[in-house]
Parts: structure tokens; C-alpha cells; sequence
């Protein structure tokens, strides 16, 4: 019924703006089946409002193709509306002079109230607005096949020394502890989540989001490579290279019992049809209940040459952000909606926790940005990371130490 | 229509067409090969990140290239990949290409087998290896299911060895085309120069050493030349194959640039790469060049 009413009052307002009607383009890569679904109901939003959608759909490579393409673009001068750009991502087109301020709308509907201030610094350059949040999904999820976990009589983890126990358990009643994918992001998937685990949330903040170089090299930091380190036995000789999603599927299966990833991973899970909290669960990963770290999708908006075009861009990004599109896009997508005081009543009970864990942290001041996933520190800084942090789990014969120590002076690549 | 004059304008013809039809192409090569590598050697001494400026840096992206472990590991990487990819490819192709030389029955079909790995592309190629080496699921699966449970060959997921499993695919992948090129070489061969060394009593490798192989000079430099370059920018084969990994330990020169440049923005970096890679090409290719054209025209 409120669809219903949204439509209709969409459709007066289409009236009212069509003669204000401008050209949308957005670059985005929500080319898979469930992500194709929510960009459709975007279109359908936008075109409510008279305006044209252009689709600009890169599809491949996590986005890289998206960029090289964008880059182009831009570079041409002639730049789409809004792209799906990231994270410090977003600091560094600001820099370029390229984007567009969007406070006015913003302003308008309260998103400094609505957002999170972790959220909505990532969304601003220089103190106003240029670019809108879509969703956010937790990256320190543990996903566990519980039926395996029964058969080797161990419980699930919550802490990291349960977690190891677990693990000893599994492989002694013959099941692969882990489910493992070698890519260097995932590698530092896994990682920041065991960081978390070993040093907690204000240690992952000064390591690996202010890059404070001392803390980089300190004690906790060589422990918690060690116990990353410690995993690598629990998985198989077969891991390099492995996709995430065959990871997950290996937990799905009943060849692995446990995968360290983000909450992308359910969207497997489902597929499958399997039931969270029966066949699968979620659970934090160990010693990280009380922390989150977020990985946020978002539009950055870009300079448009003309006043109809801008009216265009404004009206996009106040569909992105409207409760309608937040409920739909993250139901297809297995995330959950950015903005505060959502009715989470149709989302499973991942999604459940994960939204009320967004809060809880949010108010503790343990939600974190995800380094692994671009939200934290700059793009060359963020891949300096990841080399060490690969060439450290793949390389047996570099102590942790001296991976620490490599950590330190990959933070001051910029 | 009077003043029509026949034989001039079939000899302006003569003189421009040549050139008018050669315009473009050679327009087109000076600007996106020529003007690009300019451009990019331009970017390389620039601040570019994201996106190409130009302000001025000097020689920091270089500074910062050559501090660069990965770098390093790239350049390795490629030296190695280089040197036994194209010793690797010529020698198995030589050595095909003889022993199809022997009149065997069924040439046509026996050279179309071993040169159907090039029509493919590296993707494929390094897709198909992919799985072959991969621990769990080809060789070392294989043969420990046929009993030998002793029996492994993890280089895929070596850190130490992978760039070697890029070597083997990359073999496989040119060496018929290589046995192509010396078979055709071969074929060109006076039978009368053979026939005589026969009659010398000289035995049959010792007249493929001795004669027929040096003889093939010409073939030996173009084969080299388009293993170097297919060498020094294979990307898709890396790409595909390992994709730069177990960490970044199969890494080479072009997978890095093309991280660092589109993925990392670090343009400018990558664009100093690149300069590195096209020196590198240059100091192989350009002494060989000089003597193999000098040589031809004293000769």
C-alpha cells in the first residue's frame, strides 16, 4: 500500500518536474542477478520523476573495469552524473576537482542525522556532500556450517582461543577447518578481521586506519600476524588463487566448516537455499562482537555542465537515500540500509543483527571503516598493504616481525 | 576535357597514391604509438595519481619505482619468464620442426595438431593450465589416484616456483608456432647442400648444426623478435594463469604497471614502469636491430 502511495505521488511529482526533466547517468557494476533487480527499481524511481535513466553498467573486475572506463571519461570531459566510487576513493576524485557538492539536499532531508559521522566524513569532501551511501556491509562476519561443527563435537567461536580449539577439533575428526581464498583481498580480508580480534577496535583504528606508525610496529600488531599466521594450517594446499564465492561454497557443500568474509557471502548461502540460522550461521568473527567494520557502496556525484542536469543529480541522490530504494536495494543485495530508524522486519536474522550491531557500534565508537575493502586509507597505501600482508601468509619464511615491519613502511606509501 | 594529359596524371598517381594510402596508417601510428609513448614518458615525471597532470615531479615516481619490492620481484620474474620462454619455445620448436622435416607420414595433419595451441588465446591457455596444475584438481590429483600418493607438483601455489608453471604454459602455447617459422625455413633449404654433406659423410644432427641450422639465420631473428616482445608484455597469460599470485610472486612488469596505474592511482608510478619496460625492449631490441641490418646490407 505505501509502494502504492510512493508511486502515485512520485507520478504528481513527474507531472510537476517534466518540464525539468534532464539526462541520469550513472556508472555502477550491479550487473549480477540480484544487483541488476535493485538498479532496475532505481531506473523505475528516477523515471517517476520524468528524468531519463542511462544506464552506464561496467560489469567485471570488482569495479577496476568500471574505473578505467570512468577515468576515461573524465578525463575527456565528459564525466556521467554519478559513478559508484568508495571509501577515501572519494577524497582522492575530490581532489581532481571533479565533483559536485550535494549539501543542499542533503541539508534538506537531515542525512547528518539520518547517517552515521564515520559514514558521512567518507561521504564528504571538504566538509559538504558529494556523494550518497547505498548500503553497508559487515566485513567481520565468521560463516559457519554448524552440522560440521556438531559432528566434530566443537562449539562455534567466539573468542580467538575458541576459535583455535574449534579448528584443532575439526581437523582431528578429519574436516577442513577453513574454507580459504588466496587473493591478496582476501588475504587482507581475513586479516583486518583477525587484527580486530587480537588488538580490538581502537588498536584496528590507530594500525590500520590512522596508519600510526608505532603502533604498526608494536607487540600486539606482531601478535596479531602471528595469529593470522596460526590459520593458514586449518586451510588447504589448493587455496591460492581460490574465488571468494568457492570458498563459500565449500562451507555450503560440507567440505570446509568456517569462512572468515563479508556478508556478500550470504547471497551464496541463499542462492543455495540454505536457511541462516539453520544451515548456516553468521557470527562475528572471533573476538569481534563488540566491533564492526563497515564496507559502504556509494554514488559520488559529479559536475554537470547545465541547471537541468544538475536537478537530475539531486533528484537521483535523494532516491538513493529514500527508505523505499534502501529497503529494496539491500534486500537483493544481502546488505543492510544506511539510513537509521529502517523497519528491518523483512530482512533475515543476519541482516537483523548486523543492522542492530551498525547501531550498537556506531554508539560505542567501535564501528571502523574496512581497510581491506577501500573505506580506510588511500588506494596506493591500501594496496602497499595488501602485497605485505600476502607476501606474509604465502611466505613462509618471513617472521612476523619482519612483516610488521614491512606493514610500517607500506603505510607510508602514498 | 581538352587539356586531359594522359601520362601525367598516371604519374601523379604513381608518385601520391602510394603515400596518400600510406597516410593514414603512418598518421595514426605516430600519434597513438609514437605521441602516447611521449606522453607517457611525459606522465612518468609528473605528480599524476587518479588521473593524468601535470605538475612537475621529477624523478620522485622513479625514486619510488625503484624503492618498490614488488618492482623488483616483477623485473626477476621477467628475466626469468623471458629467458626460459623463449630458449624453451625455440628449442622445442626447433626440434619439432626436424622431425617433421624427416618426411614423415602425415605431415599436414601432425603440423595443424601442434600448431592448434596458437589459435588460442592466453586466456585459454592459462585458464586451461590453470586447472591442470592446480594441486586438487589435475596433475598431482591424477597421478596420486593412479597410486603414486608420494607424488607432488604444487608449483602452481609455490610462491617459490609459480612463475615457472607461467613458463610451461607459455611454451606450449608458442612452440608449434615456433616449429611453423623454422619449418618453413627449412623448407627453403637447398636439398643439393644437404645432398653434398651426405656425400661428405657428414651424419644427419651434425648437418642440421652445422649447416642447415645457421643457414636459418633470418628465421632464428624474426622468431626472437616476436617471442621478446610476446615475452616482455605478456599480461593475460600472468593474468590468467596465477594472476600475479601466490602473493605477488609470479608478478611481471606489465601486470604491475597495470595495477598501479589503473588500480592503485599511482599513474605516475606506473607510467615509470612502463618507461623501464619499453628501455628494456629497447636495449635488447635495438644493438640486435642495428647489427642484424647492418650485417644484411655489408652482405
Amino acid at each position: 500500500m505505501q509502494a502504492l502511495r510512493m508511486t502515485l505521488c512520485a507520478a504528481t511529482m513527474a507531472v510537476a518536474f517534466a518540464a525539468n526533466a534532464a539526462e541520469v547517468e550513472v556508472l555502477h557494476w550491479w550487473t549480477s542477478g540480484g544487483e541488476a533487480k535493485a538498479a532496475a527499481e532505481l531506473k523505475k524511481m528516477l523515471e517517476a520523476k520524468g528524468h531519463k535513466w542511462k544506464d552506464f553498467a561496467v560489469a567485471g573486475g570488482a569495479g577496476e573495469n568500471a574505473m578505467t572506463a570512468l577515468k576515461t571519461r573524465v578525463v575527456s570531459g565528459n564525466a556521467p552524473t554519478a559513478a559508484q566510487i568508495k571509501g577515501p576513493a572519494i577524497q582522492e576524485w575530490g581532489d581532481e576537482g571533479v565533483l559536485a557538492s550535494i549539501d543542499d539536499v542533503a541539508k534538506k532531508e537531515g542525512w547528518d542525522k539520518l547517517l552515521p559521522p564515520v559514514v558521512s566524513n567518507v561521504m564528504k569532501y571538504k566538509g559538504s556532500y558529494v556523494a550518497v551511501p547505498v548500503n553497508v556491509h559487515r566485513v567481520n562476519w565468521l560463516w559457519v556450517n554448524p552440522e560440521l561443527l556438531k559432528k566434530a563435537n566443537a562449539k562455534v567461536p567466539t573468542t580467538i582461543d575458541e576459535f583455535f580449539a574449534t579448528a584443532e577439533a575439526l581437523k582431528k575428526a578429519g574436516i577442513q577447518p577453513v574454507a580459504y581464498g588466496g587473493q591478496p583481498w582476501q588475504d587482507a580480508t581475513v586479516f583486518e578481521s583477525v587484527v580486530l580480534g587480537v588488538g580490538g577496535a581502537d588498536f584496528y583504528k590507530k594500525s590500520l586506519v590512522q596508519l600510526d606508525q608505532n603502533t604498526l610496529k608494536s607487540a600486539t600488531m606482531v601478535k596479531a600476524l602471528e595469529t593470522y599466521k596460526r590459520i593458514k594450517p586449518y586451510t588447504d594446499k589448493n587455496a591460492p588463487g581460490r574465488e571468494w564465492n568457492l570458498a563459500t561454497a565449500m562451507v555450503i557443500n560440507g567440505k570446509a566448516a568456517m569462512q572468515f568474509m563479508g556478508d556478500w557471502a550470504k547471497g551464496e548461502f541463499l542462492a543455495a537455499g540454505k536457511v541462516p540460522g539453520k544451515d548456516f550461521l553468521c557470527v562475528p568473527a572471533p573476538g569481534t562482537a563488540n566491533a564492526y567494520t563497515f564496507n559502504i557502496d556509494s554514488f559520488a556525484m559529479f559536475k554537470l555542465p547545465n541547471k537541468d542536469a544538475e536537478k537530475g543529480e539531486k533528484d537521483f541522490a535523494s532516491a538513493v537515500m529514500s527508505p523505499q530504494f534502501q529497503e529494496v536495494f539491500n534486500l537483493n543485495k544481502g546488505s543492510i540500509p544506511v539510513r537509521s530508524g529502517m523497519n528491518m522486519a523483512k530482512f533475515d536474522a543476519c541482516g537483523q543483527e548486523s543492522a542492530k550491531d551498525f547501531q550498537a557500534t556506531n554508539k560505542k565508537g567501535t564501528l571502523q571503516p574496512s581497510m581491506a575493502h577501500g573505506m580506510a586509507v588511500h588506494s596506493a597505501t591500501q594496496g602497499a598493504i595488501y602485497d605485505v600482508v600476502s607476501q606474509f601468509w604465502n611466505d613462509d619464511k618471513m617472521t612476523a616481525k619482519q612483516a610488521a615491519d614491512k606493514l610500517a613502511a607500506a603505510a607510508k606509501v602514498q | 576535357m581538352t587539356s586531359y594529359n594522359g601520362p601525367a596524371q598516371y604519374g601523379f598517381a604513381e608518385r601520391w597514391l602510394p603515400r596518400l594510402v600510406l597516410a593514414p596508417s603512418f598518421l595514426l601510428t605516430l600519434v597513438f604509438v609514437y605521441g602516447f609513448i611521449l606522453w607517457n614518458g611525459y606522465l612518468s615525471f609528473t605528480t599524476s595519481r587518479l588521473l593524468p597532470n601535470y605538475e612537475w615531479a621529477g624523478l620522485a615516481q622513479y625514486t619510488t619505482l625503484f624503492a618498490n619490492e614488488r618492482w623488483w620481484v616483477a623485473v626477476k620474474n621477467l628475466f626469468i619468464f623471458g629467458s626460459l620462454f623463449i630458449g624453451g619455445a625455440m628449442a622445442v620448436g626447433i626440434f619439432l620442426a626436424v622431425l617433421l622435416d624427416q618426411k614423415v607420414r602425415q605431415e599436414g595433419a601432425l603440423r595443424t595438431l601442434y600448431l592448434y595451441p596458437m589459435a588460442l588465446s592466453f586466456i585459454v591457455t592459462g585458464t586451461a593450465w590453470k586447472w591442470m596444475l592446480n594441486p586438487g584438481l589435475g596433475l598431482e590429483k591424477l597421478v596420486q589416484d593412479w597410486g603414486f600418493t608420494n607424488f607432488t607438483f604444487d608449483w602452481l601455489v609455490n610462491p617459490d616456483m609459480s612463475i615457472y608453471t607461467v613458463v610451461i604454459a607459455g611454451i606450449w602455447q608458442s612452440s608449434g608456432f615456433v616449429m611453423a617459422l623454422f619449418l618453413a625455413g627449412l623448407r627453403g633449404i637447398d636439398d643439393s647442400i644437404i645432398k653434398a654433406a651426405q656425400i661428405d659423410g657428414a651424419s644427419l644432427p651434425r648437418i642440421y648444426w652445422k649447416i642447415v641450422l645457421p643457414a636459418l639465420r633470418p628465421v632464428f631473428f624474426s622468431t626472437l623478435m616476436i617471442l621478446a616482445h610476446i615475452a616482455i608484455k605478456s599480461f593475460d597469460l600472468v593474468m590468467a594463469l596465477t594472476g600475479g599470485g601466490p602473493g605477488f610472486s609470479s608478478d611481471v612488469p606489465a601486470t604491475f604497471m597495470y595495477s598501479t596505474a589503473f588500480t592503485r592511482g599511482q599513474m605516475g608510478v606506473g607510467a615509470a614502469s612502463a618507461m623501464m619496460m619499453l628501455m628494456t625492449v629497447a636495449a635488447i631490441v635495438v644493438p640486435y636491430l642495428y647489427s642484424e641490418l647492418r650485417g644484411s646490407r655489408n652482405g
